[in-house]
């Protein structure tokens, strides 16, 4: 984790952020006409000429083929979820008493970084029953549609330990 | 360019607008400022999907750009209300 | 081949077309803002997903729409990144609005927070600023 925080140089950094910009601009036009392709180089040049430095820290070390083999099993993972909380939501609001006991719950995450952070919290948001209301340090402030437990370690294991096993792996 | 509808274009396109006039029942009634905002952020979303099933059904590209931009507009807009909820615009 | 992507083109559209009517009915039924955000919140973001999914399989059908197919995955990476994110920020704003969660046990950690040690610390914390 500590090396990590090391910030890449700025070239690197530079061109990490022209190449996501270009692949942003492609799916944004869809088309590989001569003219559109010089307009994406020139303009995501542009972008990346001013805002690399608050883009991207690490540039490229962030990409290693772990990470993308986790990257994938996060989000089929999280797919299946998803269906599931759709489900869920389909269940309870299909049901005449709707059977449910809300309250908003707290816990504790083991992540250190940002960007884990917020994965974690978007996906909490979109799985079954439950959505992040605010992350203050590193605890997390959950709106619970069929409250449980309000212990902060039980409630840890229930909503976030599938997914921070694999975060851990995935942002290491 | 003739328009061929089939049957199921017609019962998707119905579920949609019935999905819409609920969403927009919970933006007409309220009852708080929240509750409207959040109807027409759903109200956003419904109708860009809508918006790109109708582009394949006419046929037309640019139905997908303009969806993707009232999405994002969608979006900005929903983040501006918060802000101001939470007292900081 | 045409026909395998027809059917699962069209059985995504409807699917995603059930769970919208799903998240409509959900955000009318539903006692608070907090409880109609969940059902909105997931029930628009996976049925618009699968319905722009849907038509993109679909448009697959005519030779040359392989661009539809990208934008379509476009627009849905932007919609999963920007729907919770965007309920998120409504969720925290009612609450610091003072809306009060509809609970039957009281159950309220946030509360805690905002009562005793969160408004103060940054309030404070914008004072040092």
């Amino acid at each position: 984790m500590e090396k990590q925080q090391q910030l890449a140089s700025k070239p690197i950094r530079f061109l990490y952020s022209w190449l996501v910009f270009f692949i942003v601009w492609l799916g944004f036009t869809t088309t590989l006409q001569i003219p559109e392709v010089l307009t994406g180089l020139f303009v995501s040049f542009l972008l990346a000429f001013f805002y690399y430095d608050t883009f991207t820290g690490w540039g490229f070390k962030g990409i290693k083929l772990s990470n993308i083999w986790w990257s994938i099993v996060y989000v089929l993972n999280f797919i299946w979820l998803m269906i599931k909380a759709n489900f869920n939501v389909a269940r309870i609001v299909l049901t005449p008493k709707m059977p449910i006991n809300p309250g908003i719950v707290e816990f504790e995450s083991k992540l250190t970084n940002p960007y884990a952070k917020m994965v974690l919290a978007n996906s909490i948001t979109l799985t079954p029953g439950t959505f992040t209301v605010d992350i203050i340090g590193n605890r997390f402030y959950i709106h619970w549609l069929d409250v449980t437990t309000v212990e902060p370690e039980q409630v840890y294991k229930e909503i976030a330990e599938p997914f921070e096993k694999i975060l851990l792996k995935m942002f290491n | 360019m003739a328009l061929h509808f089939n049957l199921m274009d017609i019962i998707v396109l119905v579920i949609i607008t019935l999905a819409l006039i609920l969403d927009f029942y919970r933006f007409l009634k309220g009852p708080l400022a929240s509750d409207r905002v959040m109807a027409a952020d759903t109200m956003t979303v419904s109708s860009a999907a809508m918006l790109v099933f109708l582009g394949l059904l006419f046929d037309r590209y640019i139905y997908l750009d303009i969806a993707l931009i009232y999405a994002v507009l969608g979006f900005v807009g929903v983040i501006v209300v918060a802000r101001y909820l939470e007292g900081g615009v | 081949m045409v026909q395998i992507l027809t059917y699962l083109g069209y059985f995504l559209v409807l699917l995603g077309a059930i769970f919208l009517f799903l998240g409509g009915l959900g955000i009318v039924r539903l006692p608070d803002i907090y409880s109609r955000l969940q059902a909105g919140t997931k029930a628009s973001t996976l049925g618009a997903m699968s319905l722009i999914l849907g038509v993109g399989i679909l448009a697959l059908r005519q030779p040359g729409h392989w661009n539809w197919f990208i934008k379509a995955i476009v627009i849905i990476i932007f919609i999963a990144l920007s729907n919770p994110i965007s309920s998120h920020a409504l969720a925290r704003g009612s609450y610091r609005h003072k809306i009060k969660p509809w609970t039957k046990e009281d159950i309220d950690a946030y509360k805690d927070y905002i009562e005793h040690e969160g408004i103060e610390k940054e309030s404070e914390e914008i004072k040092n600023e």
